[in-house]
């Protein structure tokens, strides 16, 4: 406890980040181990990396940045589809799966970066609600590109084309690899509990140093004040590109997880869309904007919500979007706070015994 | 604010542990199968755009567990039935697939739509448990031995409509008006293209529309007539057929029109005019006006049951239950087997039974899990649907 005290506040807070993780790795490994989990929930674990992943990842630009980005869905999308591709060609070459894996990942990220550089020159230099309706189109954008786009291989080498399969010209003895809103099917399914948490731990590791580090404070200085950073000579073009890039990364890493925890790969509305775009924003915000634990555990009470809620059968929607408003209002609303301080006097305790 | 966050992020992690929890202790009990009855799972979209596909599976396969169970079930055990909602998406899909398995789930009858399908085939062929789909075209959504489907797949409509068009000189310029961003459509107009092109038909325009952008089929049609099409092949679901159709009746664009089974259910639509349809030729294997008594009692039953007219889809989904009653009875399987036992049992039994259902007679199926049916051709004709051909 003494070595507690002397760390810094935020090592101190993003230790007990870590410490969450890993123990809740360990209670659900063991669970698993131990086969006393059902399957429903041993299969959401693989999804509930991902979705944390994109909330800390969003919480990068939205809460660090404070910039509203909904377009992070269309980066996950550029990560699973290259990755997803990758792998489908090299399923026969490369026969590690940990190996296979882990390329597809480093591609995965690299292509999403570039995405969000890209995307980031030009969008970036808008802010507010006119960044959040391009960062909007910039998502739809990819995933109707990804849904036009056919990819074959036959003895001659790849076929690209934008039409339809017919139009790739291949031999009889080819393949299609990518078929236009059919996507990617027979991707290997390489992703694991164990690979997803260690990328969790990646993430809030670099994260949490980014948020930590000089870079990090020049960032959250154009969010308090643009005006103010410029004129002390921080370089705003080039913090905002920083934190947009590394999140489109860490978002790109998230749709790698998707892209293997399924064989069949679609870019739909709901997985690629804005829908999910939104989803990931909600996470940030009823976890706390700029805070990174919060997203971590909204991200995950919001996705075992609507699975948890199977009884109730065609009601479970209607149910979930109230259970949302709720959460939103107890955590947020002037009132419920003041509510909660009168009744819940723990919180209060728990803070003299931080001091 | 401090404080705030604390308060906030202890109350949701308690939350957690207490919904967490909650699922521990259900899995315990649900994980015992009762040993006296066959325990049969659904999963489709039952909320969500596809809705009314998932719907209609559920009370389907709801009509014939009743059935069934009325008359003394399988073998002598009642079937006990649940379905699961997957809103059509393959990542909750196998979410459902997961429930159902908890559930204690012995067959699996779905899933409704193709790509779900495909992700769920993959979890069942690892489980190796035996799965019948209603509905799900898409050639690799059926890709293991313990997968069969109860529809023709993507590959099969498309060049059956090609031969069926090529046979009886239905014409010799063809427009396809397709949805590029839905797996079904585009499905079929790629086997359909190919098919066209081995029986010499002349392809003058392909036109595509994705779901974005499914009100205004004017440049499409407009495209299709000035190439000179006498027939406009529309490998799509009946809502936009019905646009397509009233907005070629409005520039005066008159050809031969040819569908595919999600044609069935246009003249049901609501404030469609049904004239407009006339003439309008699509493979299907069921209408709900058929004469053959099979037909006219399920869809009576239906509609007394659920209050409204059986599609093709429900209709599947009854002979789904069917078939799977047949195979259980060739095959002698009983509850107390395991979930592997059954499987094998059942993917020899299926490829041994002939069935006569609704939708089609003398359905058998071969290892690959496709069935072989014959696809009727109906007419519209007087507002009605009327049978031009069987096969």
């Amino acid at each position: 406890m003494g070595m507690l005290k002397k760390m810094s506040k935020n090592t101190r807070s993003n230790l007990i980040t870590y410490g969450i993780v890993i123990a809740a790795f360990l209670i659900m490994q063991t669970l698993i181990t131990t086969g006393s989990i059902s399957s429903l929930l041993e299969g959401l674990m693989v999804p509930l990396c991902i979705y944390v992943i994109l909330a800390v990842s969003l919480n990068l630009v939205v809460g660090i940045l404070g910039e509203l980005s909904l377009g992070h869905a269309g980066f996950m999308c550029v990560g699973a589809f290259t990755s997803a591709f990758f792998s489908k060609c090299m399923r026969d070459v490369i026969t590690s799966s940990l190996l296979r894996f882990f390329l597809a990942l480093l591609i995965g990220i690299a292509v999403a970066a570039v995405f969000g550089l890209i995307i980031g020159i030009p969008v970036l230099r808008l802010k507010g609600d006119y960044l959040a309706i391009v960062t909007l189109a910039f998502g739809e954008i990819i995933k109707n590109l990804v849904n036009v786009l056919f990819i074959g291989r036959d003895s001659n080498g790849f076929h690209f084309s934008t039409k339809d399969v017919m139009d790739l010209n291949m031999e009889p003895d080819g393949t299609v690899l990518v078929n236009g809103p059919q996507g990617i099917t027979g991707t290997p399914k390489d992703s694991t509990f164990l690979i997803g948490v260690i990328l969790i731990l990646i993430t809030l590791f670099i994260v949490t140093n980014l948020i930590n580090s000089r870079d990090g404070r020049a960032i959250m200085a154009i969010r308090d004040n643009r005006i103010a950073a410029e004129s002390i000579g921080i370089n705003v073009t080039k913090y905002k590109l920083m934190a947009f890039t590394i999140s489109a990364a860490l978002a790109g890493a998230a749709g790698v997880l998707y892209a293997h925890n399924l064989s069949t790969l679609t870019a739909t509305t709901n997985n690629f869309g804005y829908n999910m775009s939104i989803t990931i924003l909600v996470f940030v915000v009823l976890g706390g904007i700029g805070n990174i634990r919060g997203s971590i555990i909204a991200a995950v009470i919001l996705t075992l919500l609507p699975e948890l809620l199977r009884g109730l059968s065609d009601y479970r929607m209607l149910i979930y979007a109230i259970v949302l408003i709720i959460m939103m209002l107890f955590n947020w609303a002037p009132k419920a706070i003041e509510w909660r301080e009168k009744y819940f006097s723990f919180g209060k305790r728990k803070k003299e015994a931080v001091k | 604010m401090k404080m705030l966050k604390k308060t906030a992020s202890l109350m949701l992690a308690s939350a957690l542990m207490v919904s967490l929890a909650a699922c521990g202790s259900d899995s315990g009990s649900s994980g015992s199968s009762g040993s006296d009855t066959f325990k049969i799972g659904g999963i489709g979209p039952t909320t969500g755009d596809n809705a009314i596909y998932g719907t209609a599976v559920e009370n389907g396969i709801q009509l014939a567990v009743d059935e069934i169970n009325a008359d003394g079930g399988i073998n002598g055990y009642q079937i006990e039935y649940q379905f699961e909602d997957d809103q059509s998406d393959s990542e909750k899909s196998v979410n459902a697939y997961n429930t159902l398995k908890d559930w204690g789930m012995q067959m699996l009858v779905g899933t409704v739509t193709s790509t779900p399908c495909t992700a769920v085939v993959e979890e069942t062929h690892a489980d190796n448990m035996f799965q019948l789909t209603p509905s799900a075209t898409a050639v690799e959504s059926i890709q293991y031995d313990n997968a069969f489907r109860m529809c023709f797949s993507d590959p099969s409509q498309g060049s059956a409509s090609a031969d069926y068009i090529a046979e009886n000189g239905l014409a010799s310029k063809i427009a396809v008006i397709y949805n590029s961003s839905d797996t079904y459509s585009s499905g079929i107009y790629q086997t359909f293209v190919t098919e066209a092109q081995a029986k010499g038909l002349e392809i003058v325009a392909t036109e595509a529309f994705t779901a974005d952008s499914k009100t205004d089929f004017s440049v499409q049609l407009q495209k299709a007539k000035d190439a000179g099409a006498d027939l406009v092949f529309l490998p799509i679901y009946y809502q936009e057929a019905s646009l397509i159709l009233a907005q070629a009746n409005n520039m005066d664009f008159a050809p031969a029109w040819f569908g595919c089974d999600g044609m069935d259910g246009l003249l049901a639509l609501e404030g469609f005019d049904t004239s407009l349809a006339e003439g309008l030729m699509f493979l299907t294997p069921f209408t709900a006006d058929a004469e053959d008594e099979a037909t006219q009692t399920f869809v009576a039953d239906y509609k007394e049951n659920f209050g409204e007219t059986p599609n093709q889809f429900a209709a599947d989904a009854y002979d789904c239950l069917y078939s799977i009653k047949a195979a259980a009875e060739q095959a002698d399987i009983t509850p107390e087997m395991s979930i592997s036992d059954i499987s094998d049992a059942m993917k020899t039994a299926m490829t041994e039974i002939t069935i006569d259902g609704l939708t089609g007679k003398q359905i058998t199926w071969g290892e690959d899990g496709e069935p072989s049916k014959d696809p009727t051709v109906v007419v519209v004709e007087g507002g009605k649907y009327a049978v031009l051909q069987a096969e």
